[in-house]
């Protein structure tokens, strides 16, 4: 009986061109870094993912749930993990800059001031009305900043198991330099090592 | 009527499609570089977390029963 063959992981070679711009501009924008990189496909596929969910997630919650509070009583946690969408979400940290919310309600922390001491605050009427809605808006945009966190290690170093091609500055370098001395290549003898020797020295001069 | 109430709340999980949809789109695509191999691994992660939510719900559902 014939054996299968062994399943061999097939090794891409990925060009990533500049790696820390790609990751640069997947932090900014969900999918721009590998636009960047001309990977087509998957930069459009992380961009309609990404904003897609964090977009519904922000339409479910009625457009609230996307703002960073850093006070006593409301320490707004999953917005360490809403940040990582980029720019979509980053509004939200212009907003805590100002003391007069920008815009009509963009972005902006609920205000936590009570009329009386038994009535309800903006971010408890928040509650009131959007529901289990508000906690799900809040899920949805939580996983699409923490899926762009994927996205950009794949922008800096591809996807796992791939092998990145050096970019055209970094074979250029490595032109102006010159082929680099392999490790375990046989010493080529003396006569290759005096051959070294006067350009060596030239350098030294 | 416990149960009746628990499916009157069952609609929230048509919620976690889409989720997982993308959730498992975007882990495959940091996975693999080809749309095929993409898609393959796609619907390998939908399956293992409806089998994982299935297991759980199931756990779930008979440890309430007895307590």
């Amino acid at each position: 009986m014939a054996e299968n063959p062994p399943e061999v992981a097939a090794v891409h070679e990925v060009d990533l061109r500049d790696p820390l711009v790609a990751a640069s501009l997947a932090l900014l924008w969900p999918g721009a870094g590998h636009l960047y990189q001309r990977r087509w496909a998957k930069g459009i596929l992380f961009l309609v993912c990404i904003v897609g969910t964090f977009l519904f997630g922000w339409d479910l919650g009625g457009q609230k749930v996307v703002y960073a509070s850093w006070r006593p009583s409301d320490r707004r946690w999953p917005y360490l993990c809403q940040v990582w969408v980029g720019l979509p979400a980053w509004p939200a940290l212009v907003q805590t800059a100002f003391d007069q919310p920008l815009g009509d309600d963009f972005m902006r922390a609920p205000s936590l001031v009570r009329t009386r001491h038994d009535a309800p605050n903006e971010l408890d009427l928040w509650h009131q009305k959007y529901h289990s809605r508000f906690e799900m808006g809040t899920v949805f945009t939580m996983i699409a900043g923490l899926l762009n966190i994927l996205v950009i290690f794949d922008a800096a170093a591809g996807p796992v198991g791939s092998s990145p091609v050096p970019s055209e500055q970094q074979r250029s370098k490595k032109k102006r330099k010159g082929p680099p001395a392999e490790k375990g290549e046989p010493d080529a003898g003396p006569a290759a090592r005096d051959e070294r020797q006067p350009a060596h020295e030239e350098a030294k001069r | 009527m416990n149960d009746w109430l628990l499916l009157a709340e069952i609609y929230r999980l048509w919620y976690s499609l889409p989720l997982i949809v993308t959730v498992s789109l975007v882990y495959a695509a940091t996975r693999h570089e080809d749309l095929r191999p993409i898609l393959q691994h796609t619907v390998r992660t939908i399956v293992w977390i409806m089998a994982f939510m299935v297991i759980v719900f199931v756990i779930l559902y008979f440890m309430s029963g007895r307590l």
